[in-house]
């Protein structure tokens, strides 16, 4: 690349950094919109009567509220951990925290806690959560830096993953396995406006904490000392990242399951547009993943032979050919 | 902070452990503004550890750091960021931010939770720019440039940072003759304006040349301090790196040749 070219490009990249986040939050707010709009019917309202109604507000509208969070929260976290690492291959289930939750979502299936009460497999998933975050800070220890906290989630969530398994392996019944691996698999299918109230309080309250990091994490541009030097507490931050993703993507798999490869492929795609800094890049992954779990999950509806497809694996299917694509790009840039 | 609580550094009877090793031994020196002081030492005998206690980033286990007369453990990072500002020898660019935006990492002290630049930022961004001669490559990412220009675009980051004491962390390693006379005329410039400067070198000439007082440090502890005339002395230099030296005049200049390494 020839240095015009991207000189060119910085600067394109400062002066269009405010339409982008405007074009992100439209397609953002366009998805939310299809979201309410399409049903396996196809699209349109349904039209009058209370059973309109019903399947507006009681069915559609939870999805489409859980799906913009729940990618928000994705998109946001995966922009704050590749930036507190330094390195854009990093994503939020790094930290263990979604591990900890599908562990303790499919516990609650495995006990039969869920079939008692509709709402023990989310409250499983966040127990999970939580208790992973607070092994990940204690097993990383006072003082560390991001690669102890990531070796502390690595661990956790192969055991989480480990622990996870065997549950799947001795469950009570076929029907329970199939009930854990379909959560497993992430899905936005039948989530009420319960579930909402549950989850979009601490997917916010998450997504407040992680939208402070942003100055701490450019300062880390010029690593670990520097960024002391220019104000930054790393201890505080650290239990900020934690704190955030816990509660955001916590919270977030705790209703909907496993929904992966959006906090990887987000920040990745954007980095270019929005900048490099990665204060400019959370808000504009946190649209970013909204409007693409959005879209996703709208395609999956209007498609009669997809809506058995989950939610997840649509996600999976997306991130596997972007990292082809990243290998090729590589490839190309590195080679002669 | 008033300005006279901060008019000198001093670090009094400093000893670190790392990694189970006594790096730094009963260290102490004092900074005052207007003063260029230089550390040196042979690989390892804990130039850069004395110049991180210095700047706040590691607590000593022995002995305390002041500025002020206040412990910087005592002080709050924004606080130290406004008033130390740490260059280290390191000089990884994690993102490739234009050079303009990564100099402007070095107002983040002063601003507000989630205030944008002020006038005031802006300003001394770019003098910091124009200080270190990067301003041609401001819109160019700092990954694609040299490494000398790239270390002048740090050192730019530290000078925004406006602070009353610099502690470099060789920063003229790189650097080609004419920058590396530029960066220590900066330094000039900055004691001359109530600053100080603290700078760890292996280069004994510009350390003759420029520098008030000197810091030899041998295996983490001082072997001797005081003024280059009485620190850069054959005798001395044998003892601190095992090398045969020559220290001699030119066009009026002190110049500190190495010859030949000791048997």
């Amino acid at each position: 690349m020839s240095e015009a070219v991207v000189g060119t490009q910085e600067r394109g990249a400062a002066s269009i950094g405010v339409p982008v986040l405007g074009l992100l939050a439209l397609g953002a707010t366009l998805a939310f919109l299809a979201s309410l709009l399409v049903g396996p019917s196809g699209i349109g309202l349904p039209l009058g009567g209370e059973a309109a109604r019903m399947i507006l507000v009681e069915i559609r509208l939870p999805r489409a509220i859980l799906g913009a969070l729940i990618g928000g929260a994705l998109g946001l976290a995966g922009a704050v951990l590749q930036g507190y690492l330094r390195n854009p291959l990093a994503e939020p289930g790094l930290l263990g925290i979604s591990g900890g939750a599908s562990l303790g979502a499919v516990i609650a299936i495995h006990s039969g806690a869920s079939g008692a009460f509709v709402l023990a497999l989310p409250a499983g998933g966040l127990i999970g959560a939580g208790l992973a975050a607070i092994a990940v800070m204690l097993l990383a220890g006072e003082r560390s830096g991001p690669l102890t906290l990531i070796l502390a989630g690595v661990a956790i969530s192969s055991l989480a993953v480990a622990l996870t398994t065997l549950a799947l392996n001795l469950s009570p019944n076929p029907f329970a396995s199939v009930e854990m691996l379909f959560w497993l698999l992430g899905s936005l299918t039948d989530r009420s406006l319960v579930h909402v109230w549950l989850a979009a309080p601490l997917i916010l309250l998450g997504a407040a904490l992680l939208l402070t990091t942003g100055r701490a994490l450019d300062a880390l541009t010029l690593g670990e000392e520097a960024a002391q030097n220019l104000g930054v507490d790393l201890k505080a931050l650290r239990t900020r990242i934690v704190a955030g993703t816990a509660l955001s993507v916590g919270a977030a798999t705790a209703v909907s399951g496993i929904i992966g490869f959006v906090g990887l492929v987000v920040p990745h795609l954007l980095r270019p547009i929005v900048g490099h800094e990665p204060r400019r890049l959370l808000p504009a992954s946190a649209l970013g993943g909204a409007a693409l779990v959005l879209t996703a999950d709208a395609t999956l509806r209007l498609f009669a032979p997809l809506s058995e497809v989950r939610l997840g694996v649509v996600t999976a299917l997306i991130g596997a050919p972007f990292f082809l694509w990243l290998v090729v790009k590589t490839r190309r840039e590195l080679g002669p | 902070m008033s300005l006279e609580l901060t008019e000198r550094i001093e670090a009094k009877g400093v000893g670190v452990w790392l990694g189970g090793r006594h790096v730094l031994e009963d260290v102490s020196l004092a900074v005052s503004t207007g003063e260029i002081v230089a550390v040196i030492g042979a690989n390892g005998a804990g130039k850069s550890t004395l110049l991180r206690t210095l700047a706040g980033l590691i607590s000593p286990g022995e002995g305390a750091v002041t500025l002020g007369g206040r412990r910087l453990s005592d002080l709050d990072r924004a606080t130290l960021g406004r008033q130390i500002a740490y260059l280290p020898q390191e000089r990884a660019v994690h993102w490739p931010l234009t050079v303009r935006r990564l100099v402007a990492l070095g107002r983040l002290p002063f601003r507000a939770a989630i205030a944008g630049p002020s006038a005031e930022d802006r300003a001394a961004v770019a003098e910091a720019m124009a200080t270190t001669d990067v301003t041609a490559f401001a819109d160019r990412p700092v990954t694609e440039l040299s490494g000398g220009e790239r270390a002048r675009v740090l050192l730019a980051r530290a000078l925004a940072q406006q602070p009353r004491f610099l502690v470099a962390d060789e920063p003229t390693t790189g650097l080609d003759p004419a920058h590396g006379l530029a960066l220590f005329t900066q330094f000039v410039r900055m004691a001359a304006d109530c600053r100080a400067v603290i700078v760890a070198l292996h280069d004994l000439s510009l350390a003759a040349r420029y520098c008030h007082r000197v810091l030899l440090l041998k295996d983490g502890a001082a072997l001797a301090q005081g003024a280059p005339r009485a620190v850069l002395t054959p005798e001395l230099l044998a003892q601190a790196y095992g090398v045969r030296a020559t220290v001699a005049e030119i066009e009026g200049k002190p110049v500190v040749l190495p010859i030949e390494p000791l048997p």
